[in-house]
């Protein structure tokens, strides 16, 4: 990969509708039709029963953060400024999703902290759902 | 289900020097470590019918194990590349044992080699999978190993209050170990104080939080407790074996603060009828120092959310309860991938480790892990077959 460039997702048949419902400010999950489990990241089937039949559903983007790194030094490529939060987002619908949290000063960030999501533009029609403390939304 | 424990060993043992870079290709030096093995179990190299390889991740369809037969001139009844990165040298092992359960071959030489960099640092194929994980991961920057293992560091800490410090010595244990070790990139002590004042990575990890990055090889082959009784050094019995995948990368993990370790020690002291207070000796995979700790509760060998204190003042240095990555581990020795924790764990079962032996060393744990922490493999090696 060359260093300039960012690293964005590329839609797949699998993850096409995740992205363009970003695109739409919109943070979608699968929710499986027969169980009603939600997934996430985007799957053909449901882990829990294996049904393939699911809807698109959007999600309050509400959430808390269930864990966090600082990464101090850009890695591998990386080529967005540091130091810059990575974490996990525990979402209110329960799964976990992997995502920055922005405007938040380093040390206030918390586990448990409730975020919530908004869309970033990152290239030619994708967004890149990112969360901010939820008494900034 | 057969019970296979004591029924199998390893009899040979070959390890290449190991640096951060070296002047040898990845083909000479896997060679080197085979050849060696072969003659440390005192075999002919026709003796050897079987051969698993660590596969090239810059050349998956290289059939590195054949090309290998190959290079040694031999014809396996049975090869196969293994392509979990920090899981493959474990997965070797139990693979190996059920080509010969199976009937399929009866010697197996297993072999990897790594250069450059560290395996986990290799092929990015962001994007190209069909699953497109990376893309749920590396735009937010989640591009490298210790973000991963960070998050799951972060969540024991909040959770079980465990500190920077206990992870630091970690590296104090395993570096003080490598100081012992001829063979060992990092030999100079550091520490506490050193560990804390080393440079923030990912923020819970320090610079020294983190495994080398290395150029070596090693191999070792296994065959029948039968067969093994007639070769030239003293076997190191295959007790117990356990695998698990409880998650592929940490976004997927219900709970961060257990690992796949649970399910496959568990497993494993099962077969081996054996419990973790008959361990004396433990080489855990140890990428970044948490890995040891976490793996240290999910095996039993303290309670759960008690590894910060377990790994405190010495109990996991040579002269501590239980003695932990004797060789200096992926953390001071060397990072190619954990499979001189698996060399290391027979050289101590054979009372062969010369400065760092562990007194008296009967039974020997030893750990694969990948997948972010969800994929585990737990050996159980001993001196004895039961």
């Amino acid at each position: 990969m060359e260093k300039s460039k960012k690293i964005l997702p590329i839609p797949n048949p699998d993850t096409e509708p995740f992205w363009k419902g970003c695109a739409n400010r919109k943070l979608l999950l699968q929710r499986c039709a027969a169980c009603q489990a939600y997934r996430h990241p985007p799957s053909p089937i449901c882990h829990n029963c294996l049904s393939p039949e699911h809807q698109w559903v959007e999600a309050s983007g509400q959430g808390i953060i269930y864990s966090y790194v600082i990464a101090h030094e850009a890695l591998r490529g990386w080529t967005g400024e540091v130091p810059y939060v990575v974490a996990i987002i525990e979402l209110s619908e329960g799964p976990h999703m992997i995502s920055n949290v922005v405007g938040t000063p380093l040390d206030h960030i918390k586990i448990g902290m409730p975020v919530k999501v908004f869309f970033e533009p990152a290239g030619e029609e994708i967004f890149l759902p990112k969360f901010r403390a939820a008494d900034k939304a | 289900m057969a019970n296979v424990s004591g029924k199998y060993a390893i009899v040979g043992i070959g390890e290449t020097e190991v640096g951060r870079r070296l002047d040898k290709t990845i083909t000479a030096l896997g060679l080197q470590a085979a050849v060696a093995a072969i003659a440390d179990a005192g075999l002919e190299k026709d003796q050897i019918d079987g051969l698993i390889t660590h596969q090239q991740r810059s050349n998956p369809q290289a059939n590195s194990s054949a090309l290998l037969a190959d290079r040694l001139g031999i014809k396996p009844a049975y090869i196969n590349d293994i392509s979990l990165s920090g899981g493959a040298a474990g997965t070797m092992v139990l693979t190996a044992v059920g080509a010969i359960e199976a009937g399929l071959c009866s010697t197996v030489l297993c072999a990897s080699a790594g250069g450059g960099q560290a395996l986990s640092r290799e092929g990015r194929g962001h994007g190209k999978l069909a699953t497109g994980w990376e893309d749920f991961m590396h735009p937010f920057g989640g591009v490298a190993a210790p973000i991963h293992y960070a998050l799951a560091a972060r969540r024991h800490m909040h959770v079980y209050g465990t500190t920077s410090r206990q992870f630091g010595a970690i590296a104090v244990a395993c570096r003080k170990h490598a100081g012992l070790n001829p063979n060992a990139q990092m030999k100079k002590p550091i520490t506490l104080e050193d560990h804390q004042s080393s440079r923030m990575i990912a923020d819970p990890f320090r610079l020294l939080d983190c495994s080398l990055v290395s150029t070596g090889a090693g191999a070792w082959i296994v065959t029948s407790a039968e067969r093994a009784r007639d070769l030239a050094k003293r076997p190191a019995y295959i007790c117990g074996m356990g695998s698990a995948a409880i998650f592929s990368g940490v976004n997927y993990a219900e709970d961060l603060t257990s690992v796949g370790g649970r399910e496959s020690s568990r497993r494993a002291f099962e077969m081996a009828r054996l419990k973790p207070s008959d361990v004396d000796v433990a080489e855990l995979y140890d990428c970044f120092t948490y890995v040891v700790l976490v793996a240290l509760e999910d095996y039993g060998f303290c309670k759960k959310g008690e590894g910060g204190a377990f790994v405190e003042n010495g109990r996991i240095e040579l002269g501590g309860e239980l003695p932990v990555n004797t060789h200096g581990g992926l953390l001071s020795q060397a990072h190619v991938g954990g499979i001189f924790h698996i060399t290391e764990a027979v050289t101590q079962l054979r009372g062969a480790a010369g400065p760092r032996q562990v007194k008296d060393a009967e039974v020997a744990a030893v750990s694969s892990q990948c997948g972010q922490l969800g994929i585990h493999v737990t050996l159980l090696l001993g001196s004895s077959p039961n």
